[in-house]
C-alpha cells in the first residue's frame, strides 16, 4: 500500500536528465501503483480494511488506513495519474526543466494518495500542506511573469487555507483529543457541551478546505492558475487540489463530525447554501469567458460544489450523488482539459471564438471533448447524468425545493456555455489557417496526446451506462452512503 | 568512563584543542574536527547516562555543594549538549573547506578561527553543564568574547563595526547579569540552582531576577534589544553566522529557562511571564516584517532569527502550566531552528561564494549553479515556516496545542500570524531569487563538500520531528518541569 507512494516519491527525485529512463520510470511507477491500488480495491470491496501507523510525538500519530471512500479517491487519482503522465510526456516533449516538472508531478500525486489514505486529521493536514508545496512549482512551471503572479496568488490562498486548517485541527484536538476518521463521526458525545466551539471550528474547517475546493468567495486563485501547462491544469482540477478540498469536506462532515452531529449543530444548511451559490455563480461566470481554459476553470468552480452540496444534504441518495460526482467530475473534467490542451498544442487555439470547425481537423479530440461536455451538462447516459439524478432525488427526499431549482438552473447554464462550443466545433466552417499549426504525422495530433482523452471519454460513457454494475463508481458511492446512513 | 570524567572532558577537551590549535595553526582544521567528533561521542554518552539514571551530577575536585563547584547533566542540558555537538560537528566540517589551510593571504582568518571556535564550544559546553549561577556567568562571558572575536574575523569594516557593537552589548549584558548574581548571593547565600529553588523572594530576589533577565535578553537578542543581531550575524563569515544564530543566542535562552523555571519556580507570576511572551510576540512580528523587506540574503536570514527567537520566548507563558509535552515542543522548536538556521547561513555562504554578492534581486538563475544549496534553503525554509511534517511543524503544533488547551488564544493567534509571515518571506526569497531566470552568468563554482554539509543539517531539521519521543523521555526525568522522577 505504501510502497507505491514512496517509490513514486523517491524515484522521481533521483532521476537524471536522460529522457528515456525518466519516461520508463514514470510509466513503471504509475503502473505499479495502479496494480497495488487494484489489490487494495479488491480487498476493500470484500470488506477488509488496512491500517498502519507510527507515533510521531506526544499526542501525534501518523496513521494511514484504507476504507471505501479513500480507496475510491485513490483509484481515481491513480487511474487519472496514469493518463496524465502519458499526456504530460507527450505534451512537454522537448521543453526545458522536465525533470523538475516530473519530480514535483509525482510528489503531488503522492500527496494526493497520502491525503486519500490519511486516517486521522493530523495526517490529513500533513499531506494537505505537502500538496500545496508540491503543486506550487508546477503552477509556476513556465517561469513567466504572469505565471509567477498566478503562483503567488495560488500560494497566498492555499497557505492561508493551510494555516486555518492547522488552527482548526489543533483546536479540535485540544477539545476532543486525537481525532481519527470514523464512520458517522466521533464528536457526537461532546456536541452539546462544546456547541459553540464546534460551530466555530466547523466554520474554520470549511474556510480552510473551501480554499482548495474553490467555494466562493475563496475561488479567486483557480482561474488565475490556468496559466500552468495543460497537464497541470488537469491535475489541479480533476485529481489533486480541488478534489483534495472537496474530499476534505466529505471527510469532515461524515467522518469527523458525523452527518447527524453536523446537522444538529445547524451547520449543514449554510454549507448547502454556500455550495448552491457557488454552483450558480461559477456557471454564470463561465458563460462570459472567451478563453477556453478559463471557461473550464469556472465550470470547475461550479461542478466541485455539487460534491459539497451532495454532502450537505441529509439523506443517502444525495450523499451517493455527491460522492459519485467526486469520480465523475474528475474523469469528465480531465477529458475536457486534455481536449483544450490538444487544441492549444496542435492548432494554437486558446479561445472559444477561434474554435470554428475544429471538429473536422481533429475529430477524435473533439469527440472526446463533446462527450465530456455533454456529461457536464448531465445528458443521459453520460456519467454526469447519474450524479445529477441522484442529487435531484436526494433533494426531493430531503424536501429541499430550492436545491432542485439550483440544479436545474445550473444544468441550463452548463448547456448554455458548452453547447455553443460544440456547435462551433462541429458545424461552423473552419478558418483557412489555424493560429499556429503543428503536424504530427499519421494522426491528428501526437498519439500520446490523443490516447488519454479518448480513454477518459470512454470512461465517462461507461461510468454512465454501467452505473448498475458492481464495480462502477456508483456502486462504491452507495456502499459509502450506506455506511453513513444505517437503515 | 565515569559520569564525572565525561562531564569534565566535555569542557577540557575543546579547551585543550583550542590551545593546541593556537600553538600549531597548521593542525587547526584537523584538531577542530577531531575534537568536534569526540565531543559528539561524549555528549551521546552523557545523554545515554541521563536516560538510564537521571540526572548526572559531579563536583569538581570532590568538594561538596555549598563550597565546591558542581557540574550536572539533566534532560534539558543533555538535549542542548547533543544539539551543540551535532551542529558543531557539521559547522566544523564546513569550516574545513570554507577557511582552508592557515597559509597565504587568507591565512589569518583560518589561523585564529579554530582556536576561537573550539573556545566557543568549550564555553557553551561548560554553560550547559554548570549548576550554579556564577559558573554560568563565567561561561556566558567566555562564549560572548569568543563570539565577538569570531565576528571580527571577517576583517571588513562592517564586520569590525558590528563586532564592536556586539562587544558592548555583550559586556553590558554580562554586567547586568553579574549584578543580579551578586544581589542574589547576598540575599540567599548560595548560587546553586537547586538550593536557590523557592528562595528567590522579596524585593532583593525580584530585583536580581529583573537585572539578570534584562542582561540575558540583551545577549539573547530579544526584541526590543535585538538591534545588534542582524548586522553582527550577517557580516560574519558563513560558519560563524551559522554558529551564532544556531547556538550562541540559545545559550542565554537556556540560562533564562533555568533561572525562571528551576530557581524561581514557585514564585513566578503570570504577569511577568506574559510580559516576556509579549516581547516574544513583538519579536515575531517585527522580525518577520523586517525579513520581508530585506534586500540582502544574509540580513533576511538574520531577521528571521530575530523572529524565530520570539517563538522561544512565547514558550515562557505556555510552559508554566504545560508540563513535559510543552517542553518537548519548545525544545524541538529550538533544535529545529538551530539546524535549519545553520543550514541556511551555510547555504547563503555558498551563494555568496558563487555569486560574489547576496543581493536577492540579482540571484535569478542560481538554481542551475547551486541546485543543492537552493534545495537546502527550501527544505530549511519549510521547517522554519512550520509546514508538516518537518520538526518546525511538530514544535509549533505542540505549542499551539498548549496555547489552546490553556485558553491563551492570543499566543495562538501570534503563532498563526507569524507562520504566515515567515511563509511570505520564504516564498519571496525562493521565487524572487531562484525560480526566475537571471541574466548574470558569471557564477563561480563551489565545491560539493560545502553544499552537502549544509544539506545534511536541513535534512536533520526536517526529520527531527520524528525523534520527539527521545526528547520526551529525556525531559521525563526533569522534576521541575513536571516530569516524573
Amino acid at each position: 500500500m505504501l510502497s507505491s507512494f514512496f517509490t513514486g516519491c523517491i524515484i522521481f527525485f533521483l532521476r537524471e536528465e536522460s529522457h528515456r529512463l525518466r519516461t520508463w520510470l514514470n510509466m513503471l511507477g504509475a503502473l505499479l501503483k495502479l496494480g497495488l491500488v487494484m489489490v487494495l480495491l479488491r480487498g476493500v470491496y470484500h470488506g477488509e480494511s488496512w491500517q498502519w501507523s507510527i507515533p510521531l510525538g506526544p499526542g501525534m500519530t501518523f496513521a494511514l488506513g484504507a476504507d471505501a471512500i479513500s480507496v475510491m479517491f485513490v483509484t481515481l487519482s491513480t487511474v487519472l495519474w496514469l493518463f496524465t503522465t502519458i499526456y504530460a510526456i507527450g505534451y512537454l516533449e522537448g521543453s526545458p526543466h522536465r525533470s523538475r516538472f516530473f519530480g514535483f508531478f509525482s510528489l503531488c500525486v503522492s500527496s494526493t494518495t497520502g491525503l486519500a489514505l490519511a486516517d486521522n486529521l493530523l495526517t490529513f493536514l500533513v499531506f494537505y500542506e505537502l500538496l500545496t508545496v508540491s503543486t506550487f512549482p508546477l503552477v509556476v512551471h513556465r517561469g513567466t511573469e504572469e505565471s509567477m503572479r498566478a503562483g503567488k496568488v495560488y500560494l497566498a490562498y492555499t497557505l492561508g487555507g493551510g494555516t486555518l486548517l492547522l488552527l482548526a485541527v489543533a483546536w479540535l484536538q485540544s477539545i476532543a483529543g486525537p481525532v481519527s476518521f470514523t464512520e458517522r463521526g466521533v464528536l457526537a458525545h461532546i456536541a452539546v457541551e462544546h456547541r459553540l466551539e464546534l460551530q466555530v471550528i466547523f466554520v474554520l474547517f470549511i474556510a480552510a478546505l473551501g480554499v482548495k475546493s474553490a467555494l466562493i468567495p475563496l475561488h479567486g486563485w483557480l482561474p488565475r492558475a490556468m496559466v500552468a501547462p495543460a497537464p497541470v491544469s488537469s491535475l489541479l482540477h480533476a485529481v489533486a487540489v480541488v478534489k483534495a478540498g472537496a474530499f476534505g469536506v466529505v471527510r469532515l462532515v461524515y467522518d469527523v463530525y458525523g452527518i447527524e452531529t453536523a446537522s444538529n449543530l445547524g451547520m449543514l444548511d449554510p454549507l448547502a447554501w454556500l455550495a448552491g451559490a457557488t454552483i450558480v455563480y461559477g456557471s454564470l461566470r463561465a458563460l462570459f469567458q472567451d478563453e477556453l481554459k478559463k471557461r473550464l476553470a469556472y465550470s470547475t468552480v461550479s461542478q466541485v460544489s455539487y460534491i459539497i452540496l451532495g454532502t450537505a444534504i441529509l439523506g443517502p441518495l444525495a450523499a451517493a450523488g455527491g460522492i459519485v460526482h467526486l469520480v465523475h467530475q474528475g474523469i469528465m473534467k480531465i477529458t475536457l482539459f486534455f481536449g483544450a490542451g490538444n487544441y492549444a498544442e496542435t492548432l494554437g487555439v486558446h479561445r472559444v471564438s477561434e474554435m470554428n470547425g475544429v471538429g473536422r481537423r481533429m475529430p477524435w479530440t473533439t469527440a472526446a471533448f463533446t462527450v465530456g461536455a455533454l456529461g457536464m451538462i448531465g445528458v443521459p447516459p453520460m456519467a454526469g447524468y447519474i450524479s445529477k439524478y441522484y442529487l435531484q432525488q436526494g433533494a426531493v427526499q430531503a424536501g429541499l425545493g430550492w436545491v432542485s431549482l439550483v440544479l436545474a438552473a445550473s444544468s441550463l447554464l452548463n448547456a448554455a456555455y458548452f453547447l455553443p462550443i460544440i456547435y462551433r466545433a462541429w458545424f461552423l466552417p473552419s478558418p483557412d489557417e489555424w493560429p499556429e499549426e503543428h503536424h504530427f504525422g499519421r494522426f491528428e495530433t501526437g498519439w500520446m496526446l490523443l490516447v488519454p482523452p479518448v480513454f477518459t471519454a470512454a470512461m465517462v460513457v461507461l461510468a454512465g451506462i454501467l452505473a448498475e454494475a458492481p464495480f462502477s463508481p456508483l456502486a462504491f458511492a452507495r456502499i459509502i452512503a450506506g455506511e453513513e446512513f444505517p437503515p | 568512563m565515569s559520569g564525572d570524567l565525561v562531564m569534565a572532558l566535555l569542557v577540557l577537551l575543546p579547551l585543550a584543542g583550542a590551545i593546541t590549535a593556537f600553538s600549531f595553526p597548521r593542525w587547526g582544521p584537523r584538531i577542530g574536527c577531531g575534537v568536534a567528533l569526540l565531543t559528539l561521542a561524549l555528549a551521546v554518552r552523557a545523554a545515554l547516562d541521563v536516560l538510564r539514571q537521571s540526572p548526572l551530577t559531579g563536583s569538581l575536585g570532590g568538594w561538596a555543594v555549598p563550597l565546591g563547584i558542581r557540574l550536572r547533566v539533566d534532560g534539558l542540558s543533555a538535549i542542548l549538549l547533543l544539539l551543540l555537538a551535532i551542529v558543531g560537528l557539521f559547522i566544523s566540517i564546513y569550516s574545513l573547506q570554507a577557511l582552508g589551510p592557515a597559509r597565504g593571504t587568507r591565512g589569518r582568518a583560518a589561523r585564529y578561527y579554530w582556536p576561537l571556535w573550539l573556545f566557543l564550544l568549550a564555553a557553551l559546553n561548560g554553560m550547559f553543564l554548570s549548576a550554579d549561577l556564577f559558573n554560568l556567568y563565567v561561561t556566558l562571558e567566555l562564549s560572548g568574547l569568543s563570539a565577538v572575536a569570531l565576528v571580527a574575523l571577517a576583517g571588513t569594516k562592517t564586520a569590525l563595526d558590528s563586532a564592536l557593537r556586539y562587544l558592548f552589548v555583550s559586556l553590558s549584558g554580562s554586567l547586568l547579569y553579574l549584578m543580579g548574581v551578586a544581589l542574589l548571593y547576598g540575599a540567599c547565600g548560595t548560587l546553586d540552582f537547586e538550593l536557590l529553588a523557592g528562595q528567590v523572594t522579596g524585593p532583593p530576589g525580584w530585583t536580581a531576577m529583573a537585572l539578570m533577565t534584562a542582561g540575558l535578553m540583551m545577549k539573547g537578542a530579544l526584541f526590543p534589544l535585538h538591534f545588534w543581531l542582524p548586522p553582527a550575524h550577517s557580516s560574519a563569515p558563513a560558519p560563524v553566522s551559522a554558529a551564532l544564530s544556531a547556538l550562541v543566542v540559545k545559550g542565554s535562552l537556556y540560562i533564562l529557562l533555568r533561572l525562571w523555571f528551576e530557581s524561581a519556580g514557585g514564585g513566578l507570576t503570570q504577569g511577568t511571564l506574559q510580559l516576556l511572551g509579549a516581547c516574544g510576540a513583538a519579536a515575531i512580528l517585527w522580525g518577520s516584517l523586517q525579513a520581508l523587506v530585506q534586500e540582502r540574503l544574509k540580513l533576511l536570514v538574520a531577521y528571521s532569527t530575530v523572529a524565530q527567537l520570539g517563538y522561544l520566548y512565547l514558550f515562557f507563558p505556555l510552559a508554566a502550566g504545560g508540563g513535559v509535552r510543552v517542553w518537548t515542543g519548545g525544545l524541538i522548536f529550538l533544535s529545529a531552528h538551530a539546524f535549519a538556521k545553520a543550514a541556511m547561513f551555510l547555504s547563503a555562504g555558498n551563494i555568496i561564494k558563487a555569486a560574489g554578492h547576496d543581493r536577492i534581486n540579482d540571484l535569478g538563475g542560481i538554481t542551475r549553479v547551486l541546485p543543492v544549496s537552493v534545495f537546502t534553503i527550501g527544505l530549511a525554509g519549510i521547517s522554519l515556516v512550520g509546514l508538516p511534517p518537518s520538526a518546525g511543524f511538530v514544535g509549533k503544533w505542540l505549542l499551539l496545542g498548549a496555547g489552546l488547551q490553556q485558553g491563551q488564544w492570543w499566543w495562538v493567534a501570534t503563532i498563526i500570524v507569524g507562520s504566515m509571515l515567515s511563509a511570505a518571506y520564504m516564498v519571496r526569497l525562493l521565487s524572487h531569487a531562484f525560480i526566475r531566470d537571471g541574466t548574470a552568468t558569471a557564477w563561480k563554482a563551489v565545491s560539493p563538500g560545502f553544499e552537502w554539509s549544509a544539506l545534511a543539517m536541513a535534512v536533520a531539521a526536517f526529520l527531527l520531528g520524528f525523534t520527539a519521543k527521545l526528547f520526551e523521555s529525556l525531559l521525563q526525568g526533569v522534576v521541575w518541569i513536571g516530569g516524573a522522577q
